[in-house]
């Protein structure tokens, strides 16, 4: 208790810098894997995929990051039986960002495919079963975290299976492909919309203070969604049929109606990635806050505050402000065989995986969704050239990230445990 | 720190640009022929080397594009349509430039006549089979097309007529070496012997021509039935 009243601002202030700069390694990095896609396919230059990036990265952090947050925060470690000793959390969750943080670098110098998410969780899974006790391990919460990443690469390559199957039924095979992509891309608009908004509204929401019955949330999200389809179907109006180009390729102008679509899925997806990533970054630190606001009591039931959630939007945005820039434009040049009407079709169903997760508190990776989806549009014959290889690569950073990353913060646990006693 | 992303590894080059462009690349060969024939006809062998070794510069570019498709095609690939498939069709499209650089070669290593009464219907002959040929080129325009669609039944139809009238042509070339056959036979007698055989050889290599660009329209419609 002692340690927690001499040195617990410091606490405080050490994790706000490990996770503001686990928050930037993430806006600088992972953000370019959850909008690469869109920079690709070239429905959004460089430049606007980072001014979109910032604002829903943002909003997805601030409004509906506070379910994986509080997964990471207290989901897997059982921080009632930690009552006796509150600061060997303290120290668990400072080796963890330190871990992740070191653990990234290291990966990301090396060109290592490494995901953030399982970092972190491999972290501290690691020093709550070794510095700690096996027991205090939440291994039925651990076990439906771990399962989570592969129904979700999984559920999002069957979602945007059936996407691009619609696509193709209602768009691509008909006699007028233009006419009917003007007339069903608003509706594909509108449930990017509504997803978005129904999982913030009935998940989100009460991190921020606001508490809405499911009636009330089903309806404001129609309404939301409607708005954004008018201003869809707006933007609609400006594309024109591009003979010139048509000549060429006759399917020239049906993508450009896409690609307006493109930045509506963009925006989801970001939104998406905020809500589940940040939480990597905030998750730990939101747990140290806990500990030391109410001196040394770990109350599980306590709410998070909400500056947080804000620092780690931040730190996000300040790292797409400082990286972003080069990495994405790096991806965006290695993504060019993904035409907007498959990118699209990736990112929604990526971005309602994601986001469905974070409504549910599972903290997955939004590289590896994607990765899914991207393969579910390739199933439906919508890619031409596909590196299968990759899917190998994804279970071995699995298998190399999550014990590195738990190796590293019980290195670091039984430091900071040695120096503060 | 921009770490190698799953995401970048994913994508692999696509094949349908580089497909379309070699078969443009092995159908200018083909029409080149036109023009050496047209000069060699009028015995100016010099003017016709000139033309050949245009002709088999391009064969040598379209040589280097197939190998840079086939470099670009590791069978860890995932693809809409089998990529034995593709290769194959590669294959044959190759063949169309080498069949045109072998006519241009015969004609040239003879410093072939074409006897006076049989010119117009050869020129003609030597038309159609390259009119074969632009058809299956046209039916690979549509490569693109049927990508983008993921293979659409509309796509597909649609295809399927470009080889319809790719069959009909090479029909139409088919009769016409018959032609040519029959009214060589009937000068054959006025002229050097092994001339009119390496005549007879020239024809056939012309059939074959439109045989080959027939075939790169079969390896297409495999590529379709599924």
């Amino acid at each position: 208790m002692t340690v927690i009243a001499e040195y617990g601002q410091w606490f405080v202030l050490l994790a706000c810098l490990f996770g503001f700069f686990m928050a930037w390694g993430v806006g600088a990095n992972d953000v370019a894997n959850a909008m690469g896609t869109s920079v690709g396919s070239r429905a959004l230059t460089v430049k606007q995929a980072i001014i979109i990036a910032m604002v829903f990265e943002f909003a997805g952090a601030y409004l509906a990051g506070g379910e994986v947050t509080g997964t990471i925060r207290k989901g897997i470690i059982d921080a009632n039986v930690m009552a006796g000793s509150p600061e060997l959390l303290i120290y668990g969750m400072m080796s963890s960002l330190l871990a992740a943080a070191i653990w990234l670098v290291i990966a990301s110098m090396m060109g290592w495919p490494v995901s953030t998410t399982h970092t972190i969780v491999g972290a501290i899974v690691g020093f709550a079963a070794v510095g700690i006790g096996v027991e205090y391990v939440q291994w039925g919460k651990v076990t439906s975290i771990v399962m989570s990443w592969v129904v979700s690469p999984v559920l999002a390559g069957t979602l945007a299976f059936f996407i691009f199957r619609s696509v193709h039924k209602l768009i691509l095979n008909t006699d007028d492909p233009f006419g009917n992509a003007k007339r069903f891309v608003p509706g594909y608009m509108f449930l990017t919309a509504f997803m978005i908004t129904m999982v913030t509204f009935t998940k989100g929401l009460k991190h921020v203070g606001v508490g809405l019955s499911f009636g009330e949330s089903v309806l404001i999200s129609v309404a939301v969604s409607f708005a954004v389809m008018l201003l869809g179907i707006a933007l609609l109006k400006r594309v024109k049929i591009d003979e010139e180009a048509d000549r060429h390729f006759r399917f020239a102008s049906v993508e450009k109606v896409f690609a307006i679509l493109m930045i509506f899925t963009a925006c989801a997806m970001a939104f998406a990635h905020g809500s589940n990533d940040v939480a990597n970054a905030v998750g730990p630190l939101a747990a140290i806050i806990n500990v030391v606001a109410n001196q040394g009591n770990i109350l599980a039931e306590s709410a998070m505050p909400a500056w947080v959630l804000l620092l780690g939007g931040g730190g996000i945005v300040v790292g797409l402000a400082t990286f972003g820039y080069k990495v994405m434009g790096t991806i965006g040049r290695k993504i060019t065989e993904l035409t907007p009407s498959r990118g699209f079709a990736a990112e929604l169903a990526a971005a309602t995986t994601v986001v469905l997760a974070s409504g549910t508190g599972l903290p997955i990776s939004t590289t590896h969704t994607l990765v899914g989806a991207v393969l579910g549009v390739g199933m439906a014959r919508g890619i031409s050239a596909l590196n299968l290889r990759v899917v190998g690569t994804i279970f071995a950073s699995w298998i190399v990230t999550l014990p590195a990353g738990a190796f590293l913060a019980i290195i670091f646990f039984f430091m900071f445990k040695g120096i503060f006693g | 720190m921009a770490a190698d992303s799953p995401l970048m590894a994913l994508f692999g080059r696509s094949p349908v640009k580089p497909m379309q462009e070699h078969m443009q690349k092995a159908h200018a060969c083909v029409v080149r022929l036109i023009d050496f024939y047209d000069v060699a006809a009028t015995g100016d062998y010099q003017a016709a080397e000139a033309i050949r070794q245009d002709i088999a510069k391009l064969e040598g570019e379209a040589d280097r594009m197939k190998k840079d498709i086939r470099m670009h095609l590791p069978n860890s690939l995932f693809m809409p349509v089998p990529r034995s498939d593709l290769l194959e069709l590669l294959t044959h499209q190759d063949k169309l430039a080498n069949r045109a650089k072998d006519i241009a070669g015969v004609m040239l290593g003879r410093e072939m006549t074409i006897p006076n009464p049989i010119q117009p219907l050869m020129r003609e002959y030597l038309e159609s089979s390259i009119n074969t040929s632009q058809k299956a080129a046209d039916a690979l325009a549509e490569l693109d097309e049927l990508f983008e669609t993921g293979f659409s039944s509309r796509e597909i139809k649609l295809v399927s007529g470009l080889l319809n009238d790719l069959d009909d042509q090479e029909h139409r070339a088919d009769e016409l070496e018959i032609r040519v056959r029959r009214a060589l036979r009937a000068v054959e007698k006025d002229y050097p012997p092994i001339d009119v055989m390496f005549l007879y050889r020239v024809i056939e290599l012309i059939g074959d021509l439109a045989d080959v660009a027939q075939r790169v329209g079969s390896r297409l419609q495999i590529l379709l039935a599924r």
